[in-house]
């Protein structure tokens, strides 16, 4: 009794250990940003593996919002960002109930792409998008990168809010319908609101696309005043001997609220991801 | 009447949805199919004109460095690499935290991170850490371990693992939690019978568990083959674009490069069009067979 009992006690500290270490590598890269941002600017390139360094300031911190164009960034990257979920969801909300609702010409094979575009390798829109927006005059422009990135994240988001309005019984629309409701009221009184939990999925989505993508905006942004975020933070990381500890705390800045929403939605996240494919 | 304003609505509705498709996915396909026949690059960039299947002939038989054959069979390694670490770990992770342990939750919390970090900064931070004089990967090796530092970004093979240790890392919370959510609609009381028969921690393993986290984990280890094959981020940011001399590249990012910094768009189109071609055949034949052994239950 007494060794199944011992053997039991030594399982569970054997599983914490192994939980213990995984946590550790999982945070270990972002105690390093940390431990960046905080170095004094003569010990930038340190080889000390202490996290909180030797002199710790918040000099980084403070550069980053006097003398760089930081908020310069944070407002570029907020206003496209905003603009494309906004953007995206209203789009994918309404085409995902035609999707789900109606049965038209093209549904099927509409559906079928938008799986398949997914498997696009990224050049294969972004060339010839790229190549639109030179034609259009919209390189260097909002609008440039706005299209690009709703469009990337279109698919998703159209398959995401199909599958969860396919959750959603008709007869509640019939029942909206028989008390009065003309289709497109049972739509926005009815059908919207349920799917709120597929709106923030998509939100957050097309969010999380705009707000870290670098490749793109590295082809259609070369004018600094445009530049969102991670032109600007990967900048800093070019520079590394002396902007090392800038990078760190703009890369802490930005990941902060972008990581809590994450973490809060997460759940959600993933019921959606695989409602979208599950019912591929 | 009535019927008369239904149509209007459906049309209200899936008119944006056509729209999109159009903008987003037809044209964009369609055009990149009529760049691939073309000789557009940067010197023909309005007065380009077809040429036929030569950028194909060209993705297969140029004597490029590394040579597409090269690339595709680093981007292959890559792609089998990295999901098989993301399962394996993700579902090893979700049966420790599948059970009653004290502080369950945090755990969860911190091991996501790695998925709810931006991709751009995972990259540039373990590109800072494999620094060889200063990155903490290689003062850990000296100090704690006392092995030789490895030279991570000068040397091609070394600059490869880089890439895939960043990529492994930043991919198997997905599967965990995927791997979580399918182990916790697994009913109690199977394990229970197979308690009562006797059965052995292995044989519950096998004989329930996998099989029933299978449904839920197919289609997600698809996706997690068709985003590794098509990451371009971590190759292009944590070797700084291929280096040493495009010897880190996988398919995505030497088309990337060909197209934008090279310039040769009708080359890269083309090179676009066989990696799409690829991908869809790897994931329908994987989709194909999963299906057949499911048969076989």
């Amino acid at each position: 009794m007494t060794s199944r009992k011992n053997k039991k006690y030594y399982l569970k500290a054997a599983t914490h250990a192994v939980l213990v270490l995984f946590a550790i590598i999982a945070v270990y890269p972002v105690l390093q940003v940390v431990t960046i941002s905080l170095r004094p600017s003569d010990k930038l390139l340190s080889t000390s593996l202490e996290i909180i360094p030797e002199n710790a300031t918040l000099k980084s911190y403070i550069s980053l919002f006097t003398d760089q164009p930081f908020l310069l960034w944070v407002r570029n990257s907020a206003l496209v960002s905003i603009t494309v979920t906004l953007t995206g969801v209203a789009l994918a909300s309404m085409s995902g109930y035609a999707f789900s609702r109606f049965n038209f010409i093209g549904r099927r094979m509409g559906l079928l792409s938008l799986l398949l575009t997914q498997m696009f390798p990224a050049t294969m829109l972004l060339l010839p998008m790229y190549l639109m927006l030179i034609y259009l005059g919209l390189i260097n422009t909002y609008l440039g990168i706005i299209i690009t990135y709703t469009a990337t994240a279109l698919p998703f988001c159209i398959w995401t809010m199909k599958g969860y309005y396919d959750t959603i019984p008709v007869s509640l629309e019939e029942a909206a319908r028989i008390d009065g409701c003309n289709q497109f009221e049972a739509f926005y009184r009815v059908i919207l609101p349920l799917a709120a939990p597929a709106l923030v999925i998509t939100g957050l989505f097309s969010f999380m696309t705009a707000w870290s993508e670098y490749i793109v905006a590295a082809q259609i942004l070369q004018d600094t005043a445009l530049w969102t975020l991670p032109l600007g933070l990967k900048s800093f990381e070019a520079n590394m001997s002396t902007e090392w500890g800038l990078y760190g705390a703009a890369s802490l800045i930005v990941m902060v609220p972008v990581v809590v929403l994450f973490l809060v939605l997460s759940r959600w996240l993933v019921s959606g991801l695989t409602l979208g494919s599950v019912k591929g | 009447m009535n019927k008369f304003y239904r149509n209007i609505f459906i049309f209200i509705f899936a008119a944006p949805a056509f729209i999109v498709l159009i903008g987003v996915v037809f044209y964009p396909f369609i055009y990149n199919v009529v760049i691939s026949f073309s000789n557009m690059n940067l010197s023909h960039i309005k007065d380009w004109h077809i040429v036929g299947p030569k950028q194909y002939v060209k993705v297969f038989t140029e004597p490029t460095e590394p040579t597409f054959f090269v690339i595709f069979l680093k981007t292959v390694i890559w792609t089998v690499v990295n999901v098989t670490f993301h399962v394996v770990l993700g579902v090893f992770l979700a049966l420790l935290l599948n059970q009653k342990i004290r502080g369950r939750s945090v755990y969860r919390t911190l091991l996501i991170l790695p998925w709810a970090i931006p991709q751009y900064i995972v990259a540039l931070t373990w590109r800072g850490m494999f620094n060889y004089q200063y990155g903490s990967i290689n003062l850990i090796i000296t100090k704690y371990l006392h092995l030789p530092a490895v030279e991570w970004l000068k040397n091609p093979e070394e600059a490869f693992l880089s890439c895939i240790l960043t990529n492994v890392w930043l991919g198997f919370p997905f599967m965990m939690v995927v791997a979580l959510g399918a182990l916790q609609s697994i009913p109690q009381e199977l394990y229970e019978a197979a308690d009562i028969d006797g059965a052995s921690w292995y044989k519950k393993l096998t004989s329930i568990t996998i099989p029933l986290i299978r449904p839920v984990m197919i289609p997600a280890i698809t996706l997690g083959i068709v985003w590794t094959f098509n990451n371009l981020n971590i190759v292009w940011l944590v070797s700084n674009g291929g280096e040493p001399s495009d010897k880190t590249h996988i398919l995505v990012s030497f088309v990337y490069k060909a197209a934008f910094n090279l310039y040769r768009y009708g080359y890269a189109a083309a090179l676009s069009m066989v990696i799409f071609f690829i991908l869809l055949v790897m994931s329908l034949t994987f989709m194909k067979s999963t299906k057949a052994t499911e048969a076989a239950y």
